[in-house]
């Protein structure tokens, strides 16, 4: 109906050779996070000597972030519906308390199982898990049906959970935790050297099959595909940072003296020169698959696409039929259930709960997810930028703490980064368009 | 003949103000009512009772001669009632496609989103719609008034509607833009489609409908066959609120 888009005012710029970002159909915005990213990682590095790009460093880089990083996917579709949670640490200690004291005390004296018995973990998560998406749903429908604002639920929620859990423990420190369960906290659980191969292998074959299957998809339905060069190159630098990440992991070393323990433990003597690398954690493996199956929902379910129309317009999704108020329940459910996962991670990371796990989770959790690019005015947002802004604030903090920055000074910082952030993706948007 | 759509006696109040107030009309195959009034009139209000956003006090719709219960907009959807809102009731964020299909999208037999397949059949009913439709992936924040509305437009033509429901279809609408909106609607009334029209525009009511109905504090002054009123007493309705003395 429209003929606007083909007459130009006279003296208007002819269009421009295209770029190559549109080209390559890259996302500007994600390139630019990684440009930032790759900056302060850089920049930390010089700054400690070489000490900061470790092996070492990064590993623990990669496990200090998991927890905050799934809670933060899940941040992204409530903020992206145009809501908030502010309970999320506190419910993390909930889940938390009701993990730590399933272990330790209600499963050995209630169903009698003795302590180390092999169900004791898993029975564990998944009463977590529901604890944690009961309460959830709890707030989606205090905020969904009864229409008191996320803000408000979720404000209320931290003061309650954090100390619902605190009367659930009695207030005492809870550990150690069961072995297994520890396996998911990071150093305690590694996949090793091999399988981190295998895996790594296998998830770049997944991206170029995932590569080259949508873009025969696009060329049966005849819609325009990106030169051929250009999605070599995309496949190339893909495969290259998983393999990377992969080799950087598998060159961190257990040191020989934890080996030798572990070698006594089993009643044997070491080999002389023996060595072996941790590999990708479990933990790390966890936050993958979350990270797969967020994204998945987000861009290929029924779900995804409601919430993030919802967010762009809640009249319009409900007069499309939309069922917007069991929509917040599901998202605030979904927000529960990976608190209750970083619950799992965070706990077993420190191989006990203690009252003020998750402190403070809830503001580094919502800048993850606004760093990423999570508009609070809704309807956008992506589950890799909040799992980048996760790491953003993490290799900001942790680079802090390496250089001996003052403690004060690196929370300075890092509010002020969060701030500047979204000030330069207003600038970005404004100029591109975009939202 | 069995009106296709029949709305009897329908009332509804918001607090205390009583925004529909008895009304009756019907509307018949293949023809083009149209809905008269100040705003606040309650054209809106009724239309909306019908496309299942707002659920009525007191009255009854029967579709084909049948009491129809329509309670959400799925619920209109169900008997292909279309509507074409005044605000248009797109997702900014989101491109064409997904606007077109929402709360309606085609999935693989997995149950994902089919994506490929959406976009490809939006891009076949845009190109009869508005062939100078080029914008498919972009979210519709980025497109201008006219493409914005044949996206809305669209998603009532695409499901096989058979009662239309426009509210203000040309409000936004340049003159060459209102003209084909003009065409569209006599093809759709030529295909058979009941069609629900609102504007304030009297005069190009006067060319597309076939009879009119007007509005006024809620309650229907009354519905003419647009051969025989004048354009003034169809004015004199809408302000003076009575029906005009008839010459017979």
């Amino acid at each position: 109906m429209s003929t606007s888009d083909t007459t130009r005012p006279a003296g208007a710029k002819a269009p421009a050779r295209p770029k190559l970002t549109d080209t390559l159909e890259l996302d500007t915005r994600l390139l630019g996070m990684i440009g930032a990213f790759i900056v302060v990682l850089v920049v930390f590095n010089i700054l400690t000597d070489g000490r900061f790009l470790t092996p070492r460093n990064i590993f623990n880089l990669t496990i200090q972030t998991v927890s905050v990083a799934i809670m933060a996917t899940g941040m992204v579709f409530v903020i992206v519906t145009r809501h908030i949670d502010l309970s999320v640490g506190a419910l993390l200690a909930t889940c938390s308390a009701v993990m730590a004291m399933m272990q330790t005390a209600w499963l050995p004296q209630y169903l009698g199982l003795p302590l180390g018995h092999p169900m004791i973990p898993w029975l564990a998560i998944c009463a977590g898990v529901v604890v944690g998406g009961l309460i959830g749903a709890f707030h989606g429908y205090l905020s969904g049906y009864l229409l008191i604002p996320a803000f408000i639920v979720t404000l209320g929620g931290l003061l309650v959970w954090r100390n619902v859990g605190w009367y659930l423990t009695t207030g005492q420190t809870i550990g150690p935790l069961d072995p297994t369960f520890q396996m998911f906290g990071g150093i305690n659980g590694t996949l090793g050297e091999f399988w981190s191969w295998v895996l790594g292998l296998a998830a770049t074959a997944a991206a170029l099959v995932g590569l080259w299957a949508k873009r025969r998809d696009k060329m049966r339905h005849g819609f325009p595909v990106k030169p051929l060069w250009a999605e070599v190159a995309l496949g190339a630098i893909i495969a290259g940072a998983i393999l990377g990440f992969i080799k950087i992991l598998n060159s961190y070393e257990v040191p020989v003296a934890r080996l030798r323990r572990e070698f006594e433990a089993r009643g044997e003597v070491m080999p002389e020169g023996y060595t072996e690398v941790y590999g990708l954690p479990f933990s790390v493996l966890l936050l993958i698959v979350v990270a797969v199956v967020m994204t998945v929902i987000a861009r290929k379910t029924r779900l995804g696409r409601y919430i993030f129309a919802a967010g762009g317009n809640p009249q319009a999704a409900e007069l499309s039929g939309i069922n917007t108020r069991l929509l917040t329940v599901k998202v605030f459910t979904i927000m529960g259930i990976l608190c209750a996962i970083s619950a799992v991670v965070a706990s077993a990371r420190l191989t006990n709960h203690s009252n003020d796990i998750g402190t403070l989770d809830e503001l580094r959790v919502i800048a993850a997810a606004v760093i990423g690019g999570t508009a609070l005015a809704g309807g956008l947002g992506t589950i890799y930028g909040a799992i980048l802004g996760a790491l953003i604030m993490q290799s900001l903090q942790s680079g802090m703490a390496m250089v001996g920055v003052d403690a004060p000074l690196q929370n300075i910082v890092v509010g002020s980064v969060l701030v500047l952030a979204v000030l330069i993706d207003i600038i970005y948007r404004r100029r591109t368009g975009k939202g | 003949m069995t009106p296709l759509v029949d709305i009897r006696n329908l009332s509804i109040a918001f607090g205390g103000v009583q925004a529909v107030d008895d009304v009756s009309i019907d509307l018949y195959p293949g023809e083009v009512v149209g809905l008269l009034g100040h705003n606040g009139a309650g054209k809106s209000t009724l239309i909306k009772i019908l496309s299942g956003a707002y659920r009525a006090d007191s009255g009854e719709i029967w579709i084909d001669g049948k009491k129809a219960t329509i309670n959400s907009p799925r619920d209109a959807r169900a008997y292909h009632i279309e509507t074409i809102h005044q605000t248009l009731a797109l997702a900014d964020n989101l491109p064409a496609p997904a606007n077109l299909f929402l709360g309606r999208e085609l999935r693989t037999m997995f149950g994902f989103l089919d994506d490929s397949r959406m976009e490809s059949e939006t891009r076949k009913i845009m190109a009869r719609l508005n062939p100078n439709f080029r914008k498919i992936a972009e979210p519709v924040s980025a497109l201008s008034g006219g493409q914005r509305q044949s996206v809305a437009i669209a998603r009532a033509v695409y499901f096989n509607a058979r009662i239309l429901i426009m509210d203000e279809p040309t409000a936004a609408l340049g003159v060459h833009e209102t003209k084909m909106v003009a065409d569209l609607i006599m093809e759709l009334k030529a295909q058979g489609l009941g069609i629900f029209l609102i504007s304030h525009d009297t005069r190009e009511m006067m060319e597309l409908c076939d009879r009119v109905s007007v509005m006024k504090n809620g309650q229907l002054i009354g519905t003419e066959r647009v051969e025989d009123v004048t354009e003034d007493d169809i004015l004199s309705m809408i302000i003076m609120g009575k029906k005009p003395e008839k010459a017979a």
